[in-house]
């Protein structure tokens, strides 16, 4: 289920954003799991702190990178949120 | 050589266990406490591990409280940024001992209980454990500890799959695992005694999709299917030396926790090789690497790249070659073996895992 623009998202409690110093990419762990992440997703997921709504994260990166990504920060929100990694 | 990085380090600290669970998956020849790796070869390995790309530690066993050094352990692990599980059977787990991981950054925890029926979980795990598995368990939730919950499943608790389900969420479990027994080490030993029925599994299997369903939000459930009901092998660990290692409790270095059992490969221990050096170079983490190992049916089937033939220990200690097909595969000449298992009579009695040589712990 796509997750609301007007939807406040958390990280699951059981997960942290990190760094791996190995294969230098930004990522997500989690209980017996890691999701590898480019720059653009650690750039959302430092916008999810359980303030900001999904429209104003995508607000902030639209102003950020100059062009509207609305749709895709929403894109992967969802999907992240499919995978109960934010809720 | 390979360009994969490993991702997790399943760390078995000790094989010391006060349970003595029938299905345990530790081989059958313990390692005993004078041939364990001391505090500053762990903390090597663990350093190492996380410079090879390890981001997933599991401080296992064997009872990996056992070590008085595990709080040291964990904060080490904490410091390289590890995400760090303790796996444990509960017993052990004091107030002082979970604040201090607590404190030193251990971020999860996985308790494993044996039945939702009291005297039936003490039964399987062979001791008294159920009042202190509770204990630890509501310790771990008040500190704030992320939670998993895992129970292996079996013949003699596959019929109360809702009632463990709840249990575990009842215990205030972040996630449960349900886990269908293996069949290596003391598994394969009680292989009769643990085999469910195929209507058990069918029936499970539905219970546990309903679960899903109903804890959605509140309590992620992991269910796999038992491995001998399927048509096809589970891709152990995402392909041998691809993912995952071991560290046995005496430093030998495994492709996954069974792999001793191949007594046709020889394993180099972190006492003498870098994790690094083992990964890379060693002849037993490139044995079965890639595809070239591999002989009919795999060979030409599509599925290689899916299931990567299954896992080499079932195909070692049930065929005698581990370059054979998993015989629980339908297209293997050997899957009458696993179909004759399955129809094997039932036996009731456990032969409980004993460290060789000494006397029956209570």
């Amino acid at each position: 289920m796509p997750l609301s623009l007007d939807a406040v998202p958390h990280l699951w409690r059981l997960a942290r954003l990190d760094y791996d110093p190995a294969r230098q990419r930004p990522v997500l762990l989690y209980p017996e799991g890691a999701v590898l992440l480019n720059d653009t997703g650690r750039a959302i997921l430092e916008l999810v702190d359980g303030k900001r709504s999904v429209s104003e994260i995508a607000a902030e990166l639209s102003q950020r990178y100059q062009t509207d990504v609305t749709a895709d920060v929403a894109d992967y929100l969802s999907h992240l949120a499919e995978r109960e990694l934010i809720q | 050589m390979t360009t994969d990085r490993p991702t997790t380090l399943l760390a078995e600290l000790t094989h010391r266990c006060p349970l003595r669970c029938p299905y345990c998956s530790n081989p059958l020849d313990l390692i005993r406490a004078e041939s364990e790796l001391t505090t500053e070869d762990w903390k090597r390995v663990f350093t190492q591990a996380r410079a090879l790309g390890v981001l997933q530690l599991g401080l296992s066993g064997g009872e990996p409280l056992v070590r008085k050094d595990l709080e040291e352990l964990a904060a080490h692990a904490r410091g390289l940024g590890l995400y760090s599980t303790l796996v444990t059977s509960g017993l052990g787990l004091t107030r002082a001992r979970a604040e201090r991981l607590r404190e030193v950054g251990l971020e999860h925890v996985q308790i494993s209980i044996q039945d939702s029926d009291p005297e039936n979980a003490e039964r399987i795990a062979g001791v008294s454990s159920v009042k202190q598995k509770r204990a630890a368990a509501a310790i771990v939730k008040e500190l704030g500890f992320a939670f998993t919950v895992n129970v292996v499943l079996h013949r003699a608790n596959l019929d109360r799959i809702t009632e463990i389900i709840d249990l575990a969420a009842s215990m205030g479990a972040d996630r449960l695992e349900l886990a269908n027994t293996q069949y290596y080490g003391w598994g394969l030993e009680n292989r009769a005694a643990l085999m469910p029925t195929r209507e058990q599994v069918t029936r499970a299997k539905t219970a546990a999709e309903a679960a899903v369903v109903r804890y959605r939000g509140r309590m992620q459930i992991l269910f796999v299917l038992p491995d001998y009901f399927e048509q096809y092998p589970k891709p152990c660990y995402g392909g041998w030396g691809r993912l995952y290692l071991v560290v046995a409790p005496d430093g030998k270095v495994l492709p996954c926790h069974g792999a001793t059992q191949i007594t046709t490969l020889t394993f180099d221990s972190a006492r003498e090789r870098s994790l690094e050096w083992i990964w890379q170079e060693s002849s037993a983490f490139n044995a079965f690497r890639g595809d070239g190992w591999m002989r009919e049916p795999c060979r030409s089937c599509p599925r290689k790249a899916v299931d990567f033939g299954g896992c080499r220990c079932q195909a070692f200690a049930l065929t005698g070659a581990a370059e054979n097909t998993d015989p629980v595969c339908t297209l293997s000449p050997h899957r009458d073996i696993i179909d004759a298992a399955i129809a094997e009579p039932a036996e009731v009695e456990f032969r409980y895992r004993i460290l060789a040589g000494e006397p029956q712990r209570a």
